[in-house]
């Protein structure tokens, strides 16, 4: 039969003269004449030399794609077939019976040990005890009522209705009481109920409590890591017996802990965060975030005491900031010791006004734009020293990437996108960047410790582990700027940080409070950031106090000169022994530190008279 | 309704005639099931997104109606006026995809959404089934008239299409045009190497998706290894299926809906197993390889290359969505946000399923013209 059948043929309908078609194909419709064909067509013009051999190509492709429409029909049918098999593989062949509390059981607790988590001598931080857990098998209770009444006497924590609710349900299993005490367990025991069973169960224990909770963390009731190390080292805690050990030491933790605390409480503030960091191998000795959480009961903590202000916490850390800028200078070279810069007059950037907070109105030299915390001196070493270059310097100290470290609880850095000149003016005294604590003390690190940024550690390294870093500055830069920082402490702002034969080194930073976009007045910051002891460093101490109050001993001054500095006084004086850090007579190397300011202010006088 | 004599000549007395009865009914089955389901799975989404308990179930039933007068509606079209019905189908959801763009809403980080007269559109899903019918008229058409250039306008309109999608971004649905398209380049005899080369530029796209977009990667390393990535959503779906057993816990009688947060969408069928049980499942299961299947065979004896390019196009789409749907829910495949045909809750989806179902219907009719029906 020949196929002469083509669009063509079918512009019109019956009666508009064009060719009728024979038949073809598949013969499931009886021919029906006079019925008409569907008005279907196309109206292009297909001259009639092509047609044969069109309709040869269009008939050989239908071939071919019916052919493949068998292939593609049977990968489809695999498909399906495939998913009736999982189907029944999943709900008939798994052990459907009483799966999800199997399920729970065997991959979330039971017998499962958890490692302890212990702090860097070996003082348990967290532990899991084991506990009978009990559950129902509710098809096999005979009188729900009965028992739930029997229960709830034995349980009285329990609602009654929520236990019938249970005992009724008829599932196949059902959690009634996590974690029984012992007596409980001999009572239900003793009650004889069918249907009624105990789990063993692991349950976490922390007997420090609140005093490490933002670093320990916490565990679901089935011994899931939920926050901070039980989170990041869930896998790892998971069936092991093998302590981890932290590089915490709970006994400064617990100083840090009460020393904040005190300060919170003294100038009715609303939060605190403090730091004790190895600036020669990068621990974290100590951290604090307050207001802190019972762990062992962490379903009810608040969600600001669950926040942890030391490694998720970003804040504007003001003039501590000027402990960089000032690095940053003298490490480029772009001032050096011996200059200075007159800080008489304001600085005017567009609508802004930069002032000093105390104004001294004259010219300044490095060391006392630090001692005085002069703004407008730290402004012109920015400058100076250009946007670029404070950019990168930033950088290196990580202060511009999330901190890595041991906790997912890491704050992400905020600055701006656009660096402007007006950012970097900002910048440079600690505003308009927002970091969190744990860069920062990190960073203070580099400074002191002959700058190298080492990477900070929550676990314990050994002792004899060589912790490299990068370098970020020359080791001459940082023994600058441990001087400049002790000189701080012996003459200017951070005065009441210095703890007798220590050798105290650091900055005092009060940065206004960011609320809606605007800094408010009465809403502060107060820090200080500072490494002891300053000949030799080994710890970077920080501490920070959230929206203090003044009160009449600080003469209504709430600055971290008066609020953070204190707290880092007796911190040092009390951890120093236990780190086995004598107090030494601080006078002769404070001696050589002070020459370097008379020399300064020596030349100081001729600068000054040459700037008039 | 099967009162419409053998003579009857009407409209919808010769509709009745020759439309295929079987796949109809069972499209009316899985609205069906789908709306049992809604009641049972979306209380709890709804409670979470803090309307009122019955709301979304409400929405997605005051659809169904219209979804199957669509279907009808759309089966009672000539194979011509199903090819001009997408060929404007096409022009519109593109313009309106390009709007979603510019002034779309954002909800969970994607802008698929178009506000228009208070409802709320996703034009992705209609592009779809208006999609597959245009490219199938422009391969066919190509066939017949060796100077139109088939192949690289259905590679336009498949490049313009995928690049507005993955702005969205929305990979599923890109991958599932691909796929679509794929199937009918396939059955229009595209050569046997250039499949082969298809094929592994494919799998070099998955390759290149997986170490260069995270959210890709993450859900197949979640897939691969149980132990990495969040393997929430997927446990407690596989545990529905486990609890549900044979005959299943009873309509409203699961939990899983109280812990997934897509369980009235992405993952309706592990309510369906953990209230139906796996009877109801299979069953399921079989209406939709069915429909496909049934419809296959039916184009078997098709004489007409665009009316077999269009329907395969339409049913693969339906049977993709479902496979995938399915697949995911049951931990065959990465989870892949994929509705399940009739049967998930999504208004925009629902409508345009019925309007490609509709064409299906309408394509295989049976005609008396043979031969090219365009």
């Amino acid at each position: 039969m020949t196929i002469r059948v083509h669009q063509h043929d079918r512009i019109g309908g019956p009666g508009d003269g064009s060719p009728r078609f024979d038949r073809q194909g598949s013969g499931r419709d009886s021919e029906q004449p006079g019925k008409p064909c569907h008005p279907c067509g196309l109206d292009r013009h297909i001259d009639q030399s092509s047609y044969t051999v069109l309709d040869g190509t269009v008939k050989q492709a239908l071939e071919v794609g019916k052919t493949r429409l068998i292939a593609t029909g049977l990968v489809l049918t695999v498909a399906f077939f495939a998913i009736g098999v999982r189907l029944v593989d999943l709900t008939l062949l798994q052990d459907s019976g009483r799966t999800s509390a199997k399920h729970a059981a065997t991959q979330f607790s039971g017998d499962q040990v958890r490692g302890d988590i212990t702090d860097r001598n070996g003082v348990i931080l967290a532990t899991s005890l084991p506990t009978a857990s009990l559950f129902a098998d509710a098809r096999l209770v005979p009188d729900p009522e009965l028992a739930a009444r029997e229960l709830h006497r034995i349980l009285p924590g329990k609602p009654q209705a929520e236990l019938f609710a249970k005992l009724k349900s008829s599932k196949q299993f059902v959690w009634l009481k996590r974690h029984l005490t012992p007596r409980q367990q001999v009572q239900i025991n003793g009650l004889g109920i069918p249907g009624l069973n105990f789990r063993r169960e692991q349950r976490r224990f922390y007997p420090h409590g609140a005093l490490t909770a933002h670093a320990v963390g916490f565990t679901s009731i089935d011994n899931q890591g939920l926050a901070g190390v039980e989170q990041s080292f869930d896998e790892l805690l998971t069936g092991t017996a093998e302590p981890l050990q932290l590089s915490l030491d709970v006994r400064i933790q617990h100083i840090l802990a009460e020393e904040l605390s005190g300060a919170m409480s003294e100038f009715r503030a609303v939060g605190a965060a403090g730091m004790v960091y190895d600036v020669r191998n990068g621990e974290v000795v100590a951290m604090v975030s307050l207001p802190s959480y019972d762990p062992n009961d962490a379903g009810n903590a608040v969600d600001d005491a669950r926040f942890n202000r030391a490694t998720l916490g970003v804040y504007e850390m003001g003039s501590v900031f000027k402990l960089f800028t000032t690095a940053m200078a003298l490490d480029e070279g772009v001032v050096s010791v011996n200059d200075g810069y007159d800080t008489t007059d304001p600085i005017r950037a567009g609508r802004f006004t930069i002032r000093d907070y105390k104004p001294k109105k004259r010219w300044l030299s490095i060391p006392e734009i630090l001692i005085y915390s002069s703004n407008i001196g730290t402004v012109h070493m920015a400058m100076e020293a250009g946007t670029s270059k404070q950019k990168a310097f930033l950088s290196n100290l990580g202060l511009t990437r999330p901190a890595s470290f041991e906790l997912s609880e890491i704050g992400r850095p905020r600055f701006p996108s656009k660096w402007r000149e007006i950012n970097t003016m900002t910048i440079s005294y600690g505003h308009g960047i927002s970091v969190s604590p744990l860069q920062l003390v990190r960073a203070a690190g580099a400074l002191v410790n002959g700058g190298e940024l080492k990477s900070a550690s929550l676990i314990k390294r050994s002792p004899d582990e060589l912790v490299t870093g990068t370098r970020v500055i020359s080791k001459e830069t940082s023994r600058q700027m441990r001087r400049l920082m002790r000189l701080v402490v012996l003459h200017g702002t951070g005065r009441k940080a210095n703890a007798e034969g220590f050798m105290v080194g650091g900055k005092t930073g009060t940065a206004d409070k960011l609320r809606n976009g605007r800094y408010v007045r009465n809403a502060r910051m107060s820090s200080f950031l500072g490494a002891f002891p300053m000949n030799d460093p080994r710890y970077v101490v920080f501490a920070m106090i959230d929206e203090p109050k003044g009160t009449k001993e600080t003469h209504g001054f709430a600055t971290g000169g008066w609020v953070a500095a204190p707290v880092i006084k007796r911190l040092v004086e009390r951890m120093g022994p236990l780190v086995a850090l004598e107090p030494i007579d601080d006078g002769a190397d404070d001696d050589r530190i002070e020459q370097l300011l008379v020399e300064v202010q020596a030349r100081a006088g001729g600068q000054s008279l040459a700037s008039q | 309704m099967s009162s419409f004599a053998r003579t009857d000549t009407s409209v919808l007395g010769r509709w009745w005639w020759t439309v295929d009865r079987w796949t109809l009914i069972a499209l009316v089955i899985l609205m069906a099931l789908g709306g049992v389901l809604m009641l049972a799975a979306s209380p709890a989404a709804a409670d979470r997104i803090g309307i009122g308990s019955f709301q979304l179930a409400q929405r997605q039933l005051a659809l169904l109606p219209f979804a199957l007068m669509i279907v009808i509606g759309a089966s009672l079209l000539s194979p011509r006026g199903v090819r001009r019905c997408a060929v404007v189908g096409l022009l519109v959801t593109t313009v309106l995809l390009v709007l979603t763009l510019l002034t779309g809403t954002e909800i969970k980080g994607a802008s698929r959404w178009l506000n228009i007269a208070g409802f709320s559109l996703q034009p992705s899903e209609f592009i779809k089934p208006f999609f597959a019918v245009s490219i199938a008229w422009i391969l066919a058409m190509a066939k017949s008239d060796p100077k139109v250039p088939g192949i690289p306008i259905a590679l336009g309109i498949w490049l313009v299409i995928v690049a507005l999608l993955l702005l969205q971004p929305d990979l599923g649905q890109s991958v599932l045009i691909t796929a679509i398209g794929g199937v009918q380049l396939f059955l229009a005899g595209l050569p046997m190497l250039w499949v082969a080369l298809l094929a592994a530029l494919g799998v070099a796209a998955l390759f290149g998706a997986y170490f260069s977009l995270p959210h890709v990667a993450a859900r197949i390393d979640g897939f691969l290894d149980p132990a990495a990535g969040d393997r929430y959503q997927i446990n407690r779906s596989m545990e529905a299926f486990m609890n549900g057993g044979f005959f299943g816990r009873g309509p409203g009688e699961g939990t899983v809906k109280a812990h997934l947060p897509d369980a009235h969408s992405d993952f309706i069928f592990a309510v369906a197993g953990e209230e139906m049980g796996l009877i109801a499942c299979l069953v399921i299961v079989s209406l939709f390889a069915f429909v496909v299947l049934r419809g296959f065979t039916h184009l078997l004896g098709e004489s007409s290359l665009f009316v077999m390019l269009a329907s395969s196009g339409l049913l693969a789409q339906f049977g993709l969505q479902a496979l995938i749907n399915m697949g995911s829910a049951l931990h065959l495949i990465p989870t892949k946000g994929m509705t399940l045909p009739f049967i998930s809750y999504g208004g925009s989806s629902l409508l345009a399923l019925a309007m490609g179902m509709g064409m299906v219907l309408a394509l295989t009719r049976r005609r008396v013209s043979m031969g090219e029906a365009i």
